[in-house]
């Protein structure tokens, strides 16, 4: 949000030269502007750079000038400048879910406050390591209802991880570095750090970060080796075994994708994964079963009702994969392993609780299943497999696509045989409704942090935002958001964003002219009564990608489909795929609120849909 | 169709669980005496719907900035489990203690009672704050001031009885508490 003063501002925001004699060199490696004493604008930048931010995506507005100066006379952070605060929200949140590392935002005070509130709880929700610096009026002003004044503190305590606001410049400095290690640290989340302006402009002492082992905030990541050893043993001795893997092991990192799969195989059990927990074990592995919960898979849903040991790796139970709660997996007993002790017992009551980081707590299991020389039990595990493929047989994703409409299920298969073709990197995002659970259902995930999507709060417009900052992150790999025609009109202002820094994000738009997910459940809940959920009046999404400055096409019969995959899959700008599917399709298979796992709905079962029932 | 019933049938959620009875537990946190650490334990107990029945905040130890809340909370044992995991998430909080849990413990409360009335009600109030220790604090021809420090029911018992004797105003402090013992947190 801009005030009248950086409005006032015309001036192109390029990077300006640092002086370069050999003694500004020497202060330069001191710190980034090569000076003694440093004002609180250029404390924060200094501090961003030592805890290795090289990107941040923000949103100038009078309370955050004077950053926004010290961002100017610098040169090795880049400002990526969206067109609305929760889009960097987003972006950070693409930005570090696709790297790893902590994404960060800078927006000003008030509106650009609260503008950045949606993106701050998503990151709350799923987890997500994002730091945000917002502007605030100076501290006089503080309670006087000024200009642009928000109580951002206030209103962000409950959609951050920690929060703060900085009263005294020379606490800044430890005030960041604290600020990027508990966002990071144990279950990772969002954190917001207010600065007044005075306090930007105020000189300031700066110390560089501490060995973080030395801050108050230490998350426990170590297993009880006792309770490890337990659920060894209870995993060695189950006849209907299942894992069930969440965020926490793509949180965790790489190497605990790689454990996984590795204990995995070693224990020749099945595996399923939750919307957020998708590629951490490889998903065209046979011993996959896809996603679980609401839209899983069949084979996924019955084997977590069925199954008589549950280990599940980083996952909360959420409401949308339990189910009913009281016919949740009943006969099984059930390992719970999360980083967050309030996670564990929080829904369902875990028999073996162990907090821990995933990488540790699966390596710890490795070592112990090893040491132990277990063996899983061969003619339980072939009878539960023989179990699991009769449910698999079902093939509960299965489509007809025939005639001139395209099924938005044969659109995303298409895609991923394209993306199969493709050399490059492929990430993908999602927004929110029936495209996001189709994505989840047909493309494939072989390795973590390549799928991100809004899992924990649902929110509409984060995919291409997400997809921006994956791609800054990954400027050589392919991007794609896939959207629907309702969500993508939550953030399309970030097509300025992407044409501006050259980034070849496609836009693949499954278009069927409704918000699919609400007129799905008005037609089988509500009696279909479709009551605002007709997306009309939707702009030509072709003339629009172009009216930005990238490329528009468009496929509306499955012949086209290929063709136009092809010509996306070689733009070198932001693309706008506008592929017009199948209005009267749902998303199937579906567990009805207030069931269980076995009381799921599979897609040709839809005609006989007892409306009464749910 | 009751309202309720309709709502379980058609919601997106499932239907609310049935629950299990409700308890009331002492905990003790101890955190880091910031500025908004406060609303930030509060604002947990209000945010995920926590029942707080009495809070008592001081700063302990001015060297290392530390703050003493004692939160006399109710809910199931299930609840209350996820409150004491709650909080222990919290940064600026260093230590959760449930005393009710964990052994034998000690609860004290203070209140001032002001007490107005003449003859014989007067002379009643202030045998009856004799036998319960309590302390007149002020003192007018027809009014006093008690000072009573005790646990919650001594003071709720007081308070009772004062009640037709002409009182007039209760503040109390909440509750302190500690563990009985040699052991410290």
């Amino acid at each position: 949000m801009a005030s009248s003063t950086s409005r006032a501002k015309p001036k192109m925001n390029l990077v300006q030269e640092v002086p370069s004699s050999p003694q500004e060199k020497q202060k330069d490696a001191e710190n980034v502007f090569g000076k003694k004493t440093l004002t609180g604008a250029e404390i924060v930048i200094q501090a961003l750079v030592d805890n290795g931010v090289d990107t941040i995506f923000g949103y100038p507005g009078g309370a955050v000038l004077p950053i926004y100066d010290a961002l100017f006379q610098q040169k090795k952070i880049r400002h990526i400048l969206v067109r609305h605060e929760q889009a960097a929200l987003h972006a950070a949140e693409g930005y570090a879910r696709s790297t790893g590392k902590v994404g960060c935002a800078l927006v000003t005070s008030g509106p650009g406050a609260t503008n950045a509130v949606t993106g701050l709880t998503d990151a709350l929700l799923d987890s997500v390591p994002v730091v945000c610096i917002t502007g605030q009026v100076p501290t006089f002003l503080i309670g006087t209802d000024a200009f642009q004044e928000a109580d951002t503190t206030g209103i962000t305590r409950h959609c951050t991880k920690q929060n703060y606001l900085v009263r005294d410049v020379h606490k800044l400095s430890s005030i960041i570095h604290e600020a990027f290690h508990v966002s990071k640290s144990g279950r990772p989340g969002p954190v917001v750090i207010d600065l007044p302006k005075d306090i930007q402009f105020a000189p300031g002492s700066y110390t560089p970060p501490v060995k973080t082992d030395l801050t108050r905030y230490q998350p426990r990541t170590m297993p009880d080796m006792s309770k490890i050893e337990a659920a060894v043993e209870m995993i060695a001795n189950a006849k209907k075994p299942i894992f069930y893997t969440g965020g926490g092991v793509i949180n965790a990192g790489a190497e605990a994708a790689k454990l996984l799969t590795e204990f995995v195989r070693m224990t020749g059990y099945p595996c399923t994964s939750t919307l957020m927990g998708l590629g951490a074990y490889p998903m065209t592995d046979s011993q996959h079963l896809g996603m679980l919960g609401m839209h899983g898979t069949f084979e996924a849903n019955w084997a977590m009702h069925d199954c008589d040991v549950m280990i599940n790796i980083g996952a909360r139970f959420d409401d949308r994969v339990t189910g009913r709660l009281d016919a949740f997996s009943p006969d099984s007993r059930k390992i719970h392993i999360d980083i967050d002790a309030s996670s564990i017992n929080k829904i369902v009551r875990a028999d073996i609780g162990i907090v821990a980081d995933a990488t540790e707590a699966i390596r710890a299991m490795i070592a112990v299943w090893k040491k132990k020389k277990y063996t899983p039990d061969k003619s339980a595990l072939k009878s539960w497999w023989k179990e699991i493929d009769t449910w698999r047989s079902i093939k509960c994703l299965n489509y007809r696509q025939s005639g001139k409409i395209i099924k938005p299920q044969y659109a995303l298969e298409r895609l991923q045989a394209a993306i199969n073709k493709d050399k490059r990197d492929c990430f993908i995002t999602t927004e929110v409704g029936q495209h996001q659970m189709w994505a989840a259902q047909f493309l494939k995930f072989d390795k973590p942090c390549h799928w991100m999507t809004s899992g924990g709060l649902g929110t509409m417009g984060y995919g291409f935002p997400a997809a921006i900052g994956t791609q800054l992150a990954h400027p050589d790999a392919l991007v794609v958001d896939v959207a629907g025609d309702a969500s993508i009109l939550m953030n399309i202002q970030e097509m300025s964003t992407a044409v501006q820094y050259h980034l070849p994000v496609k836009i693949f738009i499954l278009n069927n002219q409704w918000m699919g997910m609400v007129k799905q459940w008005q037609e089988l809940l509500h009696g279909e009564r479709y009551s605002s959920s007709y997306t009309e009046s939707l702009p030509d999404f072709v003339k629009l990608a172009e009216a930005y400055g990238g490329i528009g096409l468009r496929a509306e019969t499955p012949d086209e489909l290929d063709k136009v995959i092809v010509e996306m899959m070689k733009t070198d700008r932001v693309t706008i795929v506008d592929v017009c599917v199948d209005p009267k399709e749902n998303c199937f298979p579906m567990i009805p609120s207030g069931k269980a796992h076995n009381e799921m709905i599979l897609s040709p079962d839809a005609e006989k849909f007892d409306k009464t029932l749910v | 169709m009751t309202r309720k019933s309709l709502q379980d049938k058609i919601s997106v959620y499932g239907a609310a669980p049935v629950s299990d009875p409700i308890q009331s537990h002492t905990l003790a946190v101890i955190v880091d005496n910031e500025p908004g650490v406060l609303a930030r334990v509060v604002g947990l107990f209000t945010g995920r719907g926590y029942n707080i029945e009495s809070l008592t905040v001081a700063e302990t130890d001015h060297d290392k900035k530390l703050s003493r809340i004692t939160i006399l909370c109710s809910g199931t044992v299930h609840v209350i489990e996820q409150i004491h995991h709650q909080l222990e998430r919290l940064v600026p909080v260093h230590y959760v203690s449930n005393l009710t849990l964990e052994g034998p413990h000690i609860e004290r409360e203070l209140a001032l009672m002001k007490v107005v009335g003449k003859k014989e009600k007067r002379i009643e109030a202030l045998q009856i704050a004799e036998s319960f220790r309590a302390k007149s604090v002020d003192t007018t021809l027809d009014s006093f001031v008690f000072e009573l420090t005790g646990s919650p029911e001594k003071i709720d018992a007081f308070i009772d009885l004062m009640r037709p004797l002409g009182l007039v105003e209760v503040s109390r402090t909440g509750i302190a508490a500690m563990a009985r013992g040699r052991d410290g947190i």
